[in-house]
């Protein structure tokens, strides 16, 4: 078991060497994290345990991931999950082309290689003098999770909406998510040279099994509050007017409180940010917000929802942003 | 290594947490010892989250868990904050019972601490003496009375009405009426604290204990108020069953050549493919049409039948639904479209309630959905098959179970019932492929669990 109380060596340690280290450096490059956030980051980090993040779709689950990897200089390895996702396209494959060429090539050296040998006794004891490549990383085609481990210097993987996945998938992973190894039955283990930073992303389709989540720590990312939100859209759009940011983050906290099918969530948020940046829009009014709901809203029933509201909610929007009605 | 202190406070908790509900293996509470040992019990924040990182792992744990770790720390403050108090016992000197009494904490008596009312002792005290009685072991309401006077008894309660006794006979009533308020006092306190570690403790088993008991009870037997616990129970039950019977079909999915697997197989032979390996054939999931008796005692029954069954939904591949009493009406619309509630309230106006035919019902199924019946069906009739001496039609069952897959037959008497008066059971029973009891959760989970796993 490696010992939880050494920080790794190297850049990673001094960046996440504390959990407000963890926040900053996550924000220089664009992440404001919540601090329960940064919490799992840096324990994941120091614990060496992978990070099973769950949420609606997109609270920046998948943006966590690359954040991290951009903080600390790794590469990042993506492995998007689908149902009939199976070992060969997330593990290894061997190189079938390659390996029937090779005995081609065999077929047609063999007499030249064991043409001196008199009995067949002895010439089986030539070819034992060859090495076994056949079956050999020679004809290992990596696939995501073979290449995470074999980075030199790390890296950062991310298994992207794993409850897609099959159940079986679910328990082959396992092995790789609590010893950071994997098993080729024809070649043995191959450890991973230095630890990598594993992220799962779910949205809860479906259930995940109790094994996968006991080698996990488990975030769950929700909503953010008015003031994490804001701070998001400055970072992300930051052409855009502090008052109107305000106005634009409480309206959405509100209609976030209305009951639709599909809630806006950050993405969206910042989205809609962009637009209206794009419109030189000053401040909401009705018209706006009707206009440019579709960017919000993705489901024809919400609109309408909405649509009825747009006046009381822009003014609650104003009033909570402290601007005059 | 330096978990050793660390580990009673986390141990309690661990315990706390799992009665709350939460599911916290060994592995995951090695787990949140060494994550405090990076992360240490410094700031609270933190710690929540950090705890809540490694052991919470659905969100209706991390509610929980929310909820049982704020219980929790709040008990915990109380003790702490008498503990950095407790230098004002230093200051306290003694005052006329000094030697008499025995107990208590920072070895003075229990009276003498009460009549300097030394709040942050007597805290300490009752926290020691709490722990001493194993107050984490407590499971029922009923047992706080023994906990209580278990911790009074510990701190030196009888030693303390002793030394009031011998003041009230040394001539100093007016002290000892006022020992006496106290110990009234610290009655009240010690019954508080035995509800808190209560409601922290057993909170889960209680809970888990009603369950155990409802899942077995006679469902006809119900009373009005356990309706709704029902409803939870029988939704969780069928969640489980549908998710483990959907994954399995789900994986066989699938009908055609594995090239991969076959090239794989055949690298022996230069690649040329000697043996060929298939994927698996795909599975049909059930395709159920259930006939409810909705008659007197056996609605009870029947409500609980097609709750579970439409929980079961994605499991099953198509079930309709038929309620019959004196007559048969198909009842799959109003159950897909309103709650199950309301539904079952319809469908009882509509037709509930008069006395059951048994072979007039079968005869309306024959006339308007023999048809649909297929050699994949499964009929599942629930019903007592009482007919009140009405033609049981067995000529139709015949028919029927030539036609479809299988015919299980659901009764909610006893055995021994089956037969007597105007039941009909024994006459049908040849024509099923299963008869049997059931009128509780368990028989219910028991028949549906063998319904999807035949399929399987």
């Amino acid at each position: 078991m490696p010992d939880a109380g050494v920080a790794p060596a190297g850049t990673a340690a001094c960046k996440f060497g504390s959990i407000d280290g963890v926040e900053q450096s996550l924000a220089s490059v664009g992440y404001i994290p919540s601090r329960q956030i940064a919490t799992a980051v840096y324990l994941a980090q120091h614990l060496e345990k992978p990070i099973l993040v769950e949420g609606p779709a997109g609270v920046g689950k998948t943006e966590l991931a690359k954040s991290v990897a951009t903080c600390l200089e790794l590469p990042l390895i993506r492995m998007q999950c689908y149902e009939g996702l199976d070992e060969a396209k997330a593990l290894y494959e061997w190189k079938y082309g390659k390996q029937l060429l090779y005995t081609q090539i065999l077929k047609d050296k063999i007499g030249d290689v064991l043409g001196s040998e008199e009995t067949l006794p002895s010439a089986l004891d030539k070819l034992h003098q060859f090495g076994d490549v056949f079956f050999s990383q020679q004809f290992l085609e990596p696939r995501p999770l073979l290449r995470a481990l074999q980075q030199p210097g790390g890296a950062v993987l991310l298994i992207d909406e794993i409850d897609k996945s099959d159940q079986e998938f679910e328990a082959f992973l396992l092995e790789i998510l609590s010893d950071y190894q994997v098993t080729i039955p024809e070649i043995g283990s191959i450890h991973a040279i230095r630890t990598p930073i594993v992220l799962l992303t779910s949205n809860s389709t479906r259930d995940l099994g109790d094994a996968l989540k006991r080698r996990c720590l488990h975030l769950h990312i929700g909503f953010p509050d008015a003031k994490l939100e804001g701070r998001i859209i400055q970072s992300r759009v930051p052409g855009i007017e502090t008052h109107l940011r305000r106005e634009l983050v409480a309206f959405v906290q509100q209609l976030r409180s209305l009951d639709l099918k599909k809630v806006p969530s950050i993405s969206e948020t910042i989205d809609w940010a962009r637009v209206l940046v794009l419109l030189h829009a000053a401040t909401l009014d009705a018209e706006l917000v009707q206009d440019t709901l579709n960017v919000l809203l993705k489901f024809e029933a919400d609109i309408e929802v909405a649509k009825k509201q747009i006046v009381t909610l822009t003014q609650k929007a104003r009033q909570e942003a402290g601007l005059p009605i | 290594m330096n978990t050793a202190p660390a580990s009673e406070p986390l141990r309690q908790f661990l315990q706390a947490a799992r009665s709350a509900g939460i599911r916290v293996s060994a592995a995951e509470g090695i787990d949140a010892a060494r994550a405090l040992q990076v992360i240490g019990y410094g700031d609270r924040t933190v710690l929540k989250d950090t705890l809540s990182l490694v052991l919470a792992k659905t969100p209706d744990e991390k509610h929980l868990f929310d909820e049982c770790f704020d219980l929790y720390f709040r008990r915990d403050e109380l003790a702490r904050s008498d503990e950095t108090n407790s230098d004002i016992e230093a200051r306290v000197t003694s005052n006329g019972f000094g030697g008499e009494g025995l107990g208590g904490g920072g070895g003075r008596s229990l009276a003498q601490m009460l009549m300097d009312d030394d709040r942050a002792s007597l805290a300490t005290a009752m926290e020691d003496a709490a722990r001493d009685s194993g107050i984490q072991n407590i499971r029922f309401f009923t047992q706080r009375n023994l906990y209580a006077r278990r911790i009074l008894d510990r701190m030196g309660l009888r030693q303390a009405e002793r030394d009031m006794e011998t003041l009230r006979k040394d001539g100093d009533p007016a002290t000892a009426d006022q020992l006496e308020n106290r110990i009234e006092a610290l009655r009240d306190q010690a019954r508080d604290m035995v509800e808190r570690n209560l409601l922290l403790f057993a909170r889960g088993e209680t809970e888990k204990f009603r369950e155990e008991l409802l899942k077995s009870a006679r469902l006809t037997n119900l009373e009005r108020r356990d309706l709704e616990r029902m409803r939870v129970l029988v939704r969780a039950m069928a969640k489980r069953l549908a998710a483990r019977y959907a994954k399995t079909r789900r994986r066989r999915l699938r009908g055609h050549l594995d090239v991969r697997r076959t090239l794989r197989k055949n690298m022996g032979w230069g690649g040329i493919p000697f043996v060929t390996v298939w994927k698996q054939k795909r599975i049909e999931k059930p395709r159920v049409m259930v006939l409810c008796d909705v008659s007197g005692s056996v609605a009870a029954m029947a409500q609980f039948l097609l709750m579970f069954l439409y929980a079961l939904n994605e499991a099953l591949k198509d079930i309709r639904s038929f309620a019959f009493a004196g007559s048969l009406i198909e009842v799959s619309d109003i159950l897909e479209s309103e709650p199950i509630e309301i539904a079952i309230a319809k469908i009882m106006q509509a037709i509930g309630f008069g006395s059951s035919n048994y072979g007039n019902s079968l005869a309306d199924f024959e006339d308007g959905w023999e048809r649909y019946v297929t050699s994949k069906t499964t009929i599942i009739i629930l019903g007592d098959a009482r007919g009140n001496r009405t033609d049981p039609r067995t000529d139709i069952m015949q028919r029927l179970s030539h036609r479809a897959k299988r015919i299980i037959w659901l009764n909610p008497e006893f055995r021994a019932a089956w037969g007597t008066g105007d039941s009909d059971m024994f006459r049908y029973a040849p024509y099923c492929d299963v008869v049997t009891v059931c009128n509780t959760l368990r028989h219910l989970e028991r028949v549906v669990a063998d319904l999807l796993k035949d399929a399987a």
